[in-house]
């Protein structure tokens, strides 16, 4: 009944893959990126399915009787973790593996790659479920698993429809939001066999009972982690499903990946940051389940795994770290807000961006992750209003880490004609004669700039207009302006 | 530091991140701007206040120019900033009735523990219930009796997950019920292990008054106090049936998890 209006086909090409050679990184964002804000259609489905969040988002807000100190309290929580993670890393772990977890580190993806592999291997798994976990995404290991001949099912409902689609998720949080109704019956139907539907709450069903027999059959569960309590070697699971209790709960053996940036000091630290990654993330007060696991089956308990293992994934993240400037971007909880309120993310998709991590968040870290000189561009793709910022839980300032990115690129692979440009604007504005002239110019000139469209300016011009000459300066508008109107219009505004 | 050969992956990351830590971070966003200057003294314990939260008497000190250790822990800071979780009894639970009504759970009021036996009879008959699942608790065993269907008792010694499948509910007891969210602290002690509070298609809950405390902060620490350091295997604030926003973002309740949540609060 939502989407009548919006009857377009939402954008069908296939993504951007990590796997892509990198050079080709920029060249698809711009090409992708203009394909995308064409699609009307999809621009108004993906600001439809937000509009609740909105909503709901600020009804839990005005819970807090301060949110924004709640924030600076948060970032506090995260700032002292991360800055001590040293130390905290280390205790975590023990009290992790005093719990009778494992634990496996690993530098990189492939690293990481080859323990899930090795442990798969080694409880000679049949059927493996999962819920969603990014730090997954971010290393490839369904596809690893599947080289590998080994059945893996997402049981997160939009990471299920997604596997389906043979595509990556195309919000960290909301994984299919780009997806409507009918696409995903019609999906069902043909992997499932169920007849069309056009209820979200009947193709929810579908899932549930497809996917029910697969928690009680599958012989290895892998869940992420929220958050990695040092003070009780605990992990913190945040889900809205139940699929990741489930997943956590059946399975014989169950593996975690998570980065290392997830460590918090204390469990109270919880207390403060899931009532706040549940309302910034999704307008909740709590996400529905909030989950504490400490190692396997303990006896005298009646289920769980009897193997729980942990691999904890570096992958670039100490390159963020031995950034002081931006090591508040590993601060980051994953909740999605800063994605949901960017004009960029809204207007040009989540597949754009050919990134783990879309979004605001995702432009910061990407470049550190996998390097700046082929992903900069994401530091463009912002319009500088600062929404992100504004959004984060955590206070991480999403919108300058953008700007620094910019900076640091310019310092590492300067542009000679962006600094030529500077040079020459620094001259002409240090000399007011030199700049009147210079603007007398551009005024005369205008016109046939947006005639002749020289090179240099094409891509500008490509999606803007060039405003019309105004006749005169500034400088000359304003004297005339004071000359006119006394000190006595500005007492009569204020 | 030079990553040498031969070091484990555990030690080249722990000494990346040690090399990492070298250089200090500013303070994060809310510290006064005035006193960073103070904190990067080295051999300078600074106590520095944030701004707006002189009053709570937040303060970070740090021993050294680099570790941050916090004097006063970030619950305890944010507490007046959360949301309400009551000063009194009765705050509370009228605090927890309204925000579990507003996650569309199910709570039922009752005296004493026959009159919880009633009521489960009547929605076991109402929801045509064939088997619930149960597990051995002072709360749940004595609403078992009258039920009118078969029952499974979950039982360390000899779990079945297909016979757990094939129940309709499960009932278990909890370890906190939290006012400020709504949410229901269970534990792999108190409920029966892992599956029985979220494999069946509808969990019942059966809790006492006495056990509403005001936040989530009150609920881990009661927890906490009750295992003396040696927490269950699992802890899970349940907050609501389970739900799912994946299909257009609108609402589905059962997605994975129970559809529905049903608290019996006795007392
Ligand atoms: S950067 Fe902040 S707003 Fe964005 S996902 Fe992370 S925690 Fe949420």
């Amino acid at each position: 009944m939502i989407v009548n209006d919006l009857a377009a086909p939402s954008v069908g090409h296939p993504p951007a893959t990590e796997t892509q050679p990198p050079k080709l990184a920029k060249k698809r964002f711009l090409h992708d990126a203009a394909e995308h804000v064409r699609d009307t259609g999809h621009r108004a489905f993906v600001r439809k399915a937000l509009s609740g969040y909105y909503a709901s988002r600020d009804v839990q807000k005005a819970r807090f009787r301060d949110w924004e100190h709640a924030r600076d309290a948060a970032s506090l929580a995260k700032w002292s973790a991360v800055n001590q993670l040293d130390e905290l890393l280390p205790r975590f772990v023990a009290n992790f593996e005093a719990n009778g977890g494992q634990v496996h580190w690993a530098r990189d993806a492939e690293e990481a790659r080859t323990i899930v592999l090795d442990l798969v291997r080694a409880a000679r798994a049949k059927a493996i479920i999962k819920s969603k976990c990014m730090t997954s995404e971010e290393i490839h290991l369904n596809a690893a698993l599947e080289a590998e001949g080994y059945g893996v099912v997402e049981s997160d409902l939009g990471e299920f429809i997604q596997q389906l689609r043979g595509e990556p998720p195309y919000h960290f949080v909301f994984p299919c939001m780009h997806v409507r109704r009918d696409e995903i019956s019609d999906l069902f139907g043909k992997h499932l066999g169920t007849p069309p539907t056009d209820s979200p709450e009947e193709l929810t069903m579908i899932a549930r009972r497809h996917m029910r027999r697969l928690y009680v059959d599958a012989d290895i569960g892998i869940t992420g982690a929220n958050f990695l309590v040092a003070e009780t070697g605990q992990i913190s699971i945040t889900e809205n499903e139940g699929n990741a209790r489930l997943t956590a709960a059946l399975p014989r053996v169950h593996i975690a990946i998570s980065g290392i940036e997830k460590v918090v000091e204390h469990l109270d630290d919880l207390a403060v940051l899931l009532p706040m990654l549940a309302t910034a993330g999704a307008g909740q007060p709590m996400t529905c389940y909030n989950t504490l696991y400490a190692g396997p089956r303990r006896p005298g308990e009646a289920d769980g795994p009897e193997e729980m293992h942990l691999v904890l994934l570096d992958n670039s993240r100490t390159a963020i770290l031995a950034d002081p400037e931006q090591r508040d971007s590993l601060h980051c909880i994953r909740c999605g807000a800063c994605l949901n309120v960017c004009p960029i993310f809204k207007n040009v998709g989540g597949f754009t961006y050919g990134t783990t991590y879309q979004g605001p968040i995702g432009s910061v870290i990407t470049p550190h992750l996998r390097g700046l000189a082929d992903w900069n561009h994401l530091s463009g793709a912002s319009s500088l209003c600062g929404a992100c910022t504004d959004a984060c839980p955590v206070r991480i300032d999403i919108a300058h880490h953008l700007l620094h990115n910019r900076r640091n690129a310019a310092r590492t692979a300067p542009n000679a004609w962006e600094r030529l440009g500077h040079r020459l604007f620094v001259m002409v504005a240090r000399r007011p004669w030199l700049f009147g002239l210079g603007g007398a110019v551009f005024r005369r000139t205008l016109p046939l700039l947006k005639a002749v469209r020289p090179p240099l300016l094409r891509d500008w011009l490509a999606s803007r207009d060039l405003p019309a000459a105004p006749r005169q300066s500034f400088r000359r508008q304003w004297d005339h302006r004071q000359s006119q109107q006394p000190a006595v219009s500005r007492e009569g505004s204020a | 530091m030079s990553e040498g050969a031969g070091m484990s992956a555990r030690e080249v990351i722990l000494a990346r991140i040690r090399e990492a830590l070298r250089v200090p971070a500013p303070l994060p966003h809310g510290l006064a701007e005035e006193s960073q200057s103070q904190v990067r003294q080295p051999q300078q314990r600074a106590a520095v206040t944030t701004s707006g939260a002189a009053s709570a008497g937040i303060s970070v000190a740090h021993p050294s120019n680099r570790l941050p250790s916090l004097t006063v822990l970030p619950e305890e800071v944010a507490r007046p900033w959360l949301p309400d979780g009551g000063e009194t009894p009765a705050e509370r639970l009228r605090l927890l009735i309204e925000n579990l009504g507003k996650l569309r759970a199910i709570v039922q009021q009752v005296p004493d523990l026959t009159a919880a036996s009633d009521y489960l009879f009547t929605i076991a008959r109402e929801r045509d219930w064939h088997r619930v699942a149960w597990h051995p608790h002072p709360l749940v065993e004595p609403l078992l009796a009258g039920v009118p269907c078969a029952t499974y008792r979950v039982d360390a010694a000899d779990f079945d997950k297909n016979a757990l499948e094939s129940c309709d509910a499960g009932i278990t007891s909890c370890e906190a019920l939290v006012a400020q969210t709504g949410s229901l602290l269970v534990s792999s002690a108190t409920s029966g292990g892992r599956a029985l509070s979220i494999l069946p298609h509808v969990h019942v809950v059966v809790a006492t008054c006495d056990q509403i405390v005001a936040t989530l902060a009150d609920a881990l620490h009661a927890a906490q106090a009750r295992y003396d350091g040696h927490l269950p295997s699992m802890l899970s604030f349940i907050t609501g049936p389970s739900r799912t926003g994946d299909i257009e973002r609108i609402l589905v309740l059962g997605a994975h998890g129970p559809k529905e949540l049903i608290l019996i609060l006795v007392g």
